[in-house]
This record gives structure tokens, C-alpha cells and sequence, in this order.
């Protein structure tokens, strides 16, 4: 390493080999993280790509599930996955996004101080406590209200899943606001825009790619939950058609791992298409990820464009 | 079965401080495969053990030894508001099979059918697709309508079955609470319909009851023997019968 650090005040041996000690050990610590991934990657392959050879294409990709058998339809459990997501995106992106905006430019310092901690607390919760919630009362609540034959539908498991991914979305989203110098609102209120007009042209737009990786990382947290769709979705492997399905039982990736893991023998072909399940739901959350920081680094060029 | 497995070791434990006892649910085939790697001793079921989990119990130098601990019935729940409160076995496989669709259709209200189920994983799941939708044909195809809801637990059937009256769901006799309505089955239409308890499952007029097992590998040994002897002795089997379930003679 040759970069120029900063000559230390007291240079002592000590400290040098401490020095000397410490940074192979970081340095360990930020590989590992690339080891787990691979070796993760490696070991839900190995045992996820046995299933393509062992169930034709046609058969992965068809409607109907129920191992037990041997039907391996995963569009109905695909689509279970994506609908509630979506679901949860549609009413948590705009809270989530809105929130933050209150909390960073709007909200008085007190009210800032409460906020902040009640919606890390809401993040904190166990999602087995949200499920029961959603068993108890947000499901009999749902099938009063439209008329449903039952509550457990997709709808219940996005509105839980929405409550998760909001403290998420919130806090890096906050944070991203609140990193927007404080002479681009100055400049803005000074040309005579409102409030509202500075946090929509200026504020929001500034701090836009933080944004947007705060709305992905709430939807990564909401695809890989497990527990909560589990319990109030209903779990019936019916191909969602339309949004209208929000309103009937679905079955999602997640819960269709956890529910059926503990069941079968180990090297069994059920076996290999769970793990293909988790090659799938690798994959949504990778293209999520990647979408997200592309979107972040064409923002980062404009900036700098503007900026040149 | 974790509820019986649960009493059984709590009344067993006091007077045998030289055992562990620990029980862990999730299942019949949890603990088949927990009995084939070689993590528990003795595994409960109710249902027999498949062909594929015997080979690969084999495989693992592992013997199943099948002992049959209790009885237990299959009631079949609904709200207590529905009116219908008897049914063939045929009408409950229509139902679960996805020809009827209204309680309409069975003499109710005008109200659609939810049909409720165990997961997939569950040995009550597979011994309700057997006995009752195909009504005991082994040459029989049907399935589950993919409408069916499928529930991780006993809990989250009895609480859907209790709050919507438009459930139906099936659960041993055992986990059935009083808020809820248990239908009387006949075999066949010329049957009488008949409520699931001890002293119809005894005397096999129910339709719907099936043995309870216990596996052990090979032959159980020492301790392990003693509480084996100990499951089909009357103390335990009282136990049996307290929790819902039909005790057996020895």
C-alpha cells in the first residue's frame, strides 16, 4: 500500500505493529464476506440445479403445486411472491418515502426526536408477533370490510409485510435527506419557492438516489419474508391473475421453503426444487440489488456532470 | 401428536429424574427424518412410515421399529353458526376436491365453501388425502382443490374455523376446542352419521380414525425400553384419553 496517511503523533514501534497486525486482519474480515457469498452461492446451486435435471422445464413451470405428488408448478408460487410484494411496495413506498420527507424537513426537532425511535422500534419487531396480529385481527378485519370468503389473503400479507419494510425505508431514506446540503434549500427558498416546491424540485430530487435504494432495500426486506406471509396469506398455490388476487389466498416463495424444509428427505427430488426456490427467490432479490444500484450510479454521473 | 408426546413426558419426567426427556414438534416427517440421521431416539408419527424414509433409514444403518401408542380420530370442524352438521365422506371429499362451492349445496347458507388444511408436511394432511378424498382407493388421482388453504398449524385452523363462518377444516380430536362445531359423519349414505369420541372410534363406527405410532431404531434398550413399556401402560394411556385421543388395549 502506498497511499499517503497522515504521519501518525506518536510513531512508536507499538503502534506500528499494531498497525502492521490490524490491517491484514480487516482486510480478512471484507473478504470473508465475498467468501460467504460464493460459498453460499455454490452450495444452493449444487444442490438447487439437481432439480432442473430431474423435473422437465414444462413441469417447473406450470401451475400446479403439491409435492407430495410430485407436481412442481412454480408459477403460482412466483407469482404469490411477486403479487404480495408488490402489494406491500404500493403502500409502503409512498408512507415510507413520505415519512422521511416529514421527519428530515418538516417535523420540529421535538416531534424528530420522538419519530425517529418509535419507527425503529416498529422495525425491531419479531415478524411471528406481526403474523399472530394478522391471524387475530387484521384477517377477520379484512373479510368484514370487502366481503372476502376469508381474510387470509395476499392483501393481509402485504399490509404486514408493508408495516416491515417501512422502518427501512424510512431511515435511509432520512438519512438521505438529510445529507442534501443545506444551501441547495437555502438557494431554493431564497429564489421564492415554497416549502412544498423545495422539497419536491429541489430536496427530493437531490437526494433521489438515496432514495431509491432505500425503497429497494424495503422491498428486498419484504421478499425474503418468511414468516409473517406464512401465517396470513393463506398458503393455497393459486396462479394470481391480476390484481384482483390481492384479494384471494396465495402461496409465496418464502413460506413454501419454510413450510415443507422440515418434511422432506434429504436428496429427494422435492428436496432439489426447494433449493431451486432458493435459486429463484437469489435471483429476484439480485436483480432487485442490481437495479437499484444502477440507478444509483447514473444518478451519481449526472450529478457530476452538473456539477463539472 | 406433540401435545400427547408433551403430557407424557411431563408425567413421566417427576418420577424418572434419570432421564432427559425433550420434546420437539413440527410434524410426522420431522421426525422421521430426525429418527433416520440419528438425532432422536424415538420418533412420533401419525401416519406409518413411507417406503422411501424406511430405504433411507437403511441406508443410515437405521431399523424402525413400529410400536402403535394411541388412537385418534379426525373431526371435521366448522363455525358454530353453519346449520350443516352432517356429512358423508363423500360430500367431504367433493368438498376438498373442488366439486361444491356453496354451502348452499349441502343444505346450508348461501355462503362459499373455505376449505382449510394442514400443510403438506403434516402426517393428519397426507392420511385425510388417502382416507378421505380418495376415500381409501389407491388407485384413486384426486387432490386437494389448489384453493384449499393450507395452515401451519392445528392453531391456525381452529382460529379460522372459529371466526369465519364460511371454514371448513379437519384436525384430530385432540387439538378440537369447544368454540367450534364438529360435524357427524356417515361412511356412505346408508350409514348412520356419527360423532367422533373414544367409544366410536373403539367400536370403528367412525369413519374418519387412524393408529398413532411411536419409532424407535431396532428393539429399544434400557431406558428407552422402560418408557416404551411405560407409553402402553394405563397411567399413560389415561393421559390418552384426557387429551381427546383413543386410548389402546395391550
Amino acid at each position: 500500500m502506498n497511499f499517503s496517511a497522515p504521519e501518525p503523533v506518536q510513531a512508536g514501534g507499538r503502534a506500528r505493529r499494531v498497525d502492521r497486525l490490524m490491517t491484514p486482519v480487516i482486510m480478512a474480515c471484507g473478504y470473508s464476506v465475498i467468501l460467504f457469498v460464493v460459498m453460499i452461492f455454490v452450495f444452493l446451486g449444487s444442490e438447487g440445479f439437481a432439480a432442473l435435471g430431474e423435473v422437465p422445464l414444462g413441469q417447473l413451470f406450470a401451475v400446479r403445486w403439491y409435492p407430495i405428488e410430485a407436481y412442481f408448478g412454480l408459477l403460482p408460487l412466483i407469482g404469490g411472491s411477486l403479487l404480495v410484494t408488490f402489494g406491500a411496495a404500493l403502500f409502503s413506498v409512498p408512507v415510507g418515502v413520505l415519512s422521511a420527507v416529514y421527519i428530515a424537513e418538516i417535523a420540529p426537532r421535538w416531534m424528530r426526536e420522538i419519530l425517529k425511535p418509535v419507527i425503529e422500534i416498529l422495525g425491531g419487531l419479531p415478524s411471528v408477533v406481526l403474523g399472530f396480529l394478522g391471524i387475530l385481527v387484521l384477517s377477520p378485519f379484512l373479510r368484514q370490510l370487502f366481503n372476502l370468503p376469508t381474510g387470509l389473503t395476499a392483501l393481509a400479507g402485504s399490509l404486514l409485510l408493508g408495516a416491515i419494510a417501512i422502518p427501512t425505508i424510512v431511515s435511509v431514506a432520512e438519512d438521505a435527506l438529510d445529507s442534501v446540503p443545506r444551501s441547495y434549500r437555502d438557494a431554493s427558498l431564497a429564489l421564492g419557492a415554497t416549502n412544498w416546491q423545495t422539497i419536491w424540485r429541489v430536496t427530493l430530487p437531490a437526494a433521489r438516489s438515496g432514495v431509491l435504494t432505500a425503497v429497494m432495500l424495503g422491498i428486498g426486506r419484504a421478499i425474503g419474508e418468511t414468516m409473517t406471509v406464512m401465517m396470513v396469506t393463506g398458503n393455497a398455490a393459486v396462479l394470481p391473475e391480476g390484481l384482483g388476487a390481492l384479494f384471494a389466498p396465495v402461496r409465496t416463495l418464502t413460506a413454501t421453503i419454510a413450510a415443507e424444509m422440515g418434511e422432506v428427505a434429504s436428496g429427494s427430488v422435492h428436496y432439489h426444487v426447494l433449493f431451486f426456490i432458493g435459486i429463484v427467490l437469489f435471483l429476484i432479490a439480485l436483480v432487485v440489488n442490481v437495479t437499484a444500484s444502477l440507478l444509483t450510479q447514473r444518478r451519481e454521473s449526472r450529478s457530476e456532470r452538473m456539477l463539472s | 401428536m406433540v401435545n400427547l408426546a408433551l403430557a407424557w413426558a411431563e408425567a413421566y419426567q417427576p418420577a424418572h429424574p434419570e432421564v432427559t426427556l425433550s420434546v420437539t414438534g413440527g410434524g410426522s416427517g420431522t421426525g422421521i427424518s430426525a429418527l433416520i440421521s440419528g438425532t432422536t431416539d424415538i420418533a412420533n408419527a401419525s401416519r406409518a412410515i413411507k417406503a422411501e424414509e424406511l430405504e433411507a433409514a437403511h441406508a443410515n444403518g437405521i431399523e424402525p421399529l413400529e410400536t402403535v401408542v394411541a388412537r385418534d380420530a379426525i373431526a371435521i370442524i366448522v363455525h358454530k353458526d353453519n346449520p350443516v352438521s352432517q356429512l358423508t365422506l363423500q360430500q367431504i371429499s367433493d368438498i376438498y376436491t373442488g366439486k361444491l362451492n356453496n354451502w348452499a349445496e349441502l343444505g346450508g347458507e348461501d355462503r362459499p365453501i373455505v376449505r382449510l388444511s394442514r400443510e403438506t408436511n403434516s402426517g393428519t394432511h397426507v392420511y385425510f388425502l388417502e382416507t378421505v378424498l380418495r376415500m381409501g382407493d389407491p388407485a384413486s388421482t384426486l387432490l386437494f382443490d389448489p384453493r384449499t388453504l393450507l395452515l401451519p398449524s392445528s392453531e391456525g385452523i381452529t382460529s379460522e374455523v372459529r371466526d369465519n363462518p364460511n371454514a371448513i377444516g379437519y384436525d384430530g380430536l385432540g387439538y378440537v376446542t369447544e368454540d367450534v362445531k364438529i360435524i357427524a359423519v356417515a361412511a356412505t349414505q346408508a350409514d348412520p352419521y356419527v360423532l367422533p369420541s373414544a367409544a366410536s372410534v373403539s367400536a370403528g363406527s367412525y369413519p374418519i380414525s387412524r393408529d398413532l405410532y411411536i419409532y424407535t431404531n431396532g428393539q429399544p434398550q434400557g431406558a428407552l425400553q422402560a418408557f416404551v413399556a411405560w407409553l402402553l401402560s394405563a397411567p399413560a394411556q389415561q393421559i390418552v384419553l384426557d387429551l381427546g385421543f383413543v386410548p389402546v388395549e395391550e
